[in-house]
C-alpha cells in the first residue's frame, strides 16, 4: 500500500503554482489591513505625499502642472537647479480642539516633487499660478534651446 | 427607428461618464462634521451637491484651461470626481453648505438641534 497518493506527473509542477497562489493571497491579506491599504490606495510607501505632475513642451515654453488641493499659496516653494525643477511644500494639520476626526483620506504634511527638464530654461523668466488647486509653472525656454527657422539663401 | 436608437446610444453615453473617488476627511464635533474632498481643478461652476434618500452626493467637474504645448509626462488623471457618503441621522440635511476654496471642498454638516449635547442646569 502506498502511503503517498498517486499523481499524475504532468500536473505536479502546479502545486508551486499553488503555493505561489497562497503566498499572493497572504500578501493581498496584508496589505487589505487597515494601515496598508491606506498606503497601498495612494501608492506611496514611506514617501510621503506625491502630487500629480504634468509637463508640457512647446516652441517657447515648458510648463509644469502640478495637483494641489487646498494649499495656501506661501506654502508651495519652487526652485530650479541644474536644470531640475523642484516643487515642495507642506499642508498643515488644521486641528481644533474637541474635533474628532471620523476618517482620513487626505494627506498632511510635506511634498516634494522633482523633474528633469527637457531643455535650458531661462531661470530669471520662470513664473507660476495656483488656480482651483492646481499650480502652473511657466518656464521660458532659454534662447538657445528654441527651435529656430534657418533661410537658405 | 433611428431617433430611438440614436436615443438609447445618447444615454447609454450620459450613463458612462467616468468618474474617480477623490480622497476625503471627515471630522466630527459637537455641533456637526465636518467634510473635506480633495477636486483639484474643480471651481464652484462644476460643482454639484445633492441629497437623496439620506445620501450625500458631491460631483466635480474639472475646468482646467488647456496648456499649450505637447504633453511629455503625464502623472493626472482626466476623469471627474464622484464620492457619496450616507448621511449620519443627526445631521440637518437642510442645513449642509458648502464652499470650495483652491480645489478643496469644505462641507459643513451641522447636526440637528435635538441632538446637540445640551446642559441642563439644576433648579
Amino acid at each position: 500500500m502506498d502511503l503517498i497518493r498517486y499523481q499524475a506527473p504532468d500536473l505536479a509542477p502546479w502545486s508551486a503554482l499553488d503555493r505561489w497562489s497562497n503566498l499572493r493571497d497572504e500578501l493581498n491579506s496584508f496589505f487589505e489591513m487597515p494601515f496598508w491599504s491606506s498606503l497601498a490606495r495612494t501608492g506611496q510607501l514611506f514617501t510621503g505625499w506625491s502630487p500629480a505632475l504634468d509637463l508640457y513642451e512647446s516652441g517657447d515654453n515648458v510648463v509644469a502642472v502640478v495637483e494641489l488641493p487646498g494649499m495656501r499659496k506661501e506654502d508651495i516653494d519652487i526652485s530650479l537647479h541644474d536644470g531640475t525643477l523642484t516643487i515642495s511644500g507642506e499642508r498643515k494639520r488644521e486641528s481644533t480642539d474637541g474635533e474628532k476626526a471620523q476618517r482620513t483620506e487626505r494627506y498632511v504634511g510635506a511634498f516634494r516633487r522633482s523633474i528633469a527638464l527637457p531643455t535650458h530654461v531661462d531661470a530669471n523668466k520662470v513664473s507660476a499660478t495656483y488656480q482651483d488647486g492646481i499650480l502652473k509653472v511657466t518656464l521660458p525656454k532659454a534662447e538657445e534651446a528654441k527651435p529656430k527657422q534657418i533661410q537658405v539663401s | 427607428m433611428n431617433t430611438l436608437t440614436r436615443e438609447a446610444r445618447d444615454g447609454d453615453r450620459a450613463h458612462a461618464e467616468q468618474f474617480i473617488a477623490p480622497p476625503a476627511s471627515v471630522t466630527e464635533s459637537a455641533e456637526g462634521y465636518m467634510l473635506e474632498i480633495e477636486m483639484p481643478g474643480v471651481n464652484k461652476d462644476g460643482l454639484d451637491i445633492s441629497v437623496e434618500n439620506n445620501e450625500l452626493t458631491v460631483i466635480g467637474r474639472r475646468s482646467v484651461p488647456p496648456v499649450e504645448g505637447t504633453l511629455i509626462h503625464h502623472e493626472s488623471r482626466p476623469e471627474n470626481f464622484l464620492r457619496t457618503f450616507e448621511l449620519d441621522p443627526s445631521i440637518d440635511a437642510d442645513k449642509i453648505s458648502a464652499k470650495i476654496e483652491q480645489g478643496l471642498v469644505r462641507l459643513t454638516l451641522p447636526k440637528a438641534e435635538h441632538v446637540k449635547p445640551r446642559k441642563i442646569t439644576v433648579s
